[in-house]
């Protein structure tokens, strides 16, 4: 497929990816990224998030405005459901993330998108985290998502788009990879 | 440093690659010879498990001037029968083939390259690395994480089931190379656990041809370099889930998990003595079906346009992959369930010899089809997709050689593009080269 035939319109930049593809792979250590959160204990369950800044390109960068965010638990946990859970978080990051992935894919295949929805859903048994049974594991048992979309192409077509958000996305990976964690204090 | 020998061309590799190429020079009269670390066709005498046969059919092993003669086109070499095809080829070429002679070090002086070798030196005007692809097993860095106890080893150690200890084998790696490894050491009674993660999946036959004969009749196979969307990519696409053999059956995932394999994600991670998979396997899976579906869509569509339907089968499409619902994510290496593990993760070719500033960050050489335009006269053949999608197998590598032995031709006479900013005064002097043979 050539760029300069695609007459798709997902309102991605494919070609600035591109550009940033071949200058990164010719400049690895501008590739070199650090994102960031503050979060702050409020009160019970509830804490207050913020992203801002974060790190890329050599240099030290700025979100166009921060973002902020409430956690809490719900009222069946007796919390006072300030916000989404932290798992709940997890989801909205990986749907997030492959349905971005989803656009840009498309956007390079040159397929119109016309409309993507996607629910999804972990499993998890609280026994873990209440420390009930040491067998059952904290996090989720497993994530389901389903995607409907409608778009100029085939069924396969659409699937391979689904597939190869999940190839290309950071938080599938994170998920589905374990990942040193290092949490130190004061 | 003395003064090497001199000879216009050197070719480093003895294998099927290093002979087109020189069988291609000497019909182009370039003096050369070909410097072999132990005897012809090496790597596949040595380095190969005893089971293997070629992935591709007899019929499509064509060297320049050189075919298969035998009555079974559709079958597929043992490795003794390559060796000796190869064999066979070197002598009908009447190569100039040093065996037993490891080069050490390639280097550049001047005008001239300078091939040190346990036998020797030799100082010459052009190279061509015919070395191969397959020099060095990769093995992922995690390995470091394996606990004392399991034993583990890399297909060039690999020769059969019977060095293995009895009990349970993790394979990672579901390639050609993980798969038929994965397929016979279950078969031998050591229950395996296959790590998959990117493959390509492929039927052996279709439509009652080989997938070989679809994907070179179609021209995949000759798709070039400076033609497809991302190079880079189609130069790590990893090998097809291929087996050759005399029953000519498909070797994918749902074979394996028919005799009772187990299949589970990409090994992601070892800690405290913990096999992590990762859960990406349904998206592996579902990948490597699209892949191939598109593959046969592209190879009915030239069936349909090029009327051979009275000489094949229907259109047909396999079975989805099968998945668990939910593949573990751990194994327990302490549990006794696992002996052994066998890394089929790839092999790369090795360059420690070469003293050229031409390998990028990852140590891979930066050419373009093959041409090394940061040494000019030196060249590199046999690579992935160097300069067509066949270009890794044997049938790639005519049409390769005969490329670059024409660049190679026209750089010693001091008018290839990339030999641009030679003096114009040494073109005469090169020339004599030539005529030196």
């Amino acid at each position: 497929m050539s760029i300069s035939e695609n007459t798709a319109n997902n309102g991605v930049n494919v070609e600035a990816l591109i550009g940033a593809r071949e200058a990164l792979s010719e400049a690895p250590d501008a590739a070199k990224f650090t994102w960031r959160a503050t979060c702050k204990w409020m009160n019970g369950t509830h804490s207050h998030s913020v992203v801002k800044g974060f790190y890329g390109l050599g240099e030290e960068q700025n979100h166009r405005t921060s973002f902020e965010f409430d956690a809490d638990h719900p009222e069946v946990f007796a919390s006072e459901d300030n916000g989404a859970t932290p798992v709940e978080y997890v989801l909205v990051g990986l749907a997030s993330c492959l349905t971005a992935g989803i656009a840009a894919v498309a956007q390079y295949r040159g397929i119109q998108l016309r409309s993507v929805q996607a629910t999804i859903e972990g499993g998890m048994d609280i026994q873990g985290i209440l420390g009930i049974d040491s067998d059952v594991r904290n996090g989720f048992d497993g994530i389901k998502i389903h995607y409907t979309i409608d778009a100029d192409a085939t069924p396969d077509e659409i699937k391979a788009l689904v597939a190869q958000s999940q190839k290309r996305s950071a938080v599938f990976d994170i998920v589905t990879n374990p990942t040193n964690v290092n949490v130190e204090v004061n | 440093m003395g003064a090497g020998r001199k000879v216009t061309t050197v070719i480093v590799g003895a294998g099927h690659a290093g002979l087109a190429m020189s069988r291609c020079l000497a019909e182009r009269t370039v003096d050369h010879i070909v410097l072999e670390r132990g005897g012809v066709a090496n790597s596949w005498r040595t380095e190969r498990w005893d089971s293997l046969h070629l992935l591709t059919p007899n019929w499509q092993s064509r060297l320049p001037g050189f075919a298969y003669e035998g009555d079974d086109p559709d079958g597929y070499r043992t490795m003794s029968e390559v060796v000796a095809f190869i064999d066979a080829y070197a002598r009908a070429i009447s190569a100039p083939v040093e065996t037993n002679t490891r080069v050490t070090s390639l280097s550049h002086d001047g005008d001239w390259y300078r091939v040190e070798t346990d036998r020797g030196a030799w100082d010459s005007r052009s190279v061509v690395l015919a070395n191969g692809a397959c020099n060095i097993a990769h093995i992922p860095r995690v390995a470091e994480g394996v606990p004392a106890g399991i034993a583990t080893l890399t297909p060039m150690d690999y020769r059969n089931p019977g060095q293995l200890a009895e009990g349970g084998v993790l394979v990672v790696g579901a390639s050609a190379t993980g798969i038929q490894l994965a397929d016979e050491i279950h078969r031998s009674g050591r229950p395996v656990i296959l790590s998959v993660g990117e493959h390509v999946r492929a039927p052996r036959v279709y439509r009652g041809k080989d997938i070989q004969w679809w994907m070179d009749k179609a021209g995949v196979l000759d798709e070039r370099y400076d033609e497809i969307d991302d190079i880079v990519r189609a130069r790590k696409v990893p090998s097809m889930q291929l087996v050759g053999t005399s029953d000519r059956k498909t070797l994918d995932l749902n074979a394996l998990r028919d005799i009772g394999v187990t299949l589970r994600g990409s090994l992601a991670g070892i800690r405290d003595g913990k096999v992590l998979f990762s859960g990406s396997l349904r998206n592996q899976c579902a990948l490597a079906d699209l892949k191939m579906n598109r593959l046969l869509d592209t190879i009915d569509d030239w069936a349909r346009e090029n009327e051979v339907a009275g000489e094949v089968d229907p259109p047909h499409r396999l079975e989805p992959t099968v998945v668990d619902d939910a593949p573990a994510l751990g194994l327990d290496l302490a549990s006794g369930e696992i002996k052994t593990i066998l890394w089929a993760t790839g092999y790369r070719p090795d360059y420690s010899w070469l003293n050229l500033p031409v390998l990028d960050r990852k140590g891979q050489i930066i050419h373009d089809g093959g041409i090394i335009a940061k040494a000019p006269g030196a060249y590199v053949l046999g690579l992935q997709f160097l300069r067509r999608r066949k270009s890794s197998l044997i049938d790639g590598a005519a049409s390769d050689a005969n490329d670059l032995a024409d660049h190679l031709l026209s750089f010693l006479a001091g008018s290839s593009g990339s030999a641009r900013g030679i003096a114009a005064g040494q073109v005469a002097w090169r020339s004599s080269i030539l005529e030196q043979r």
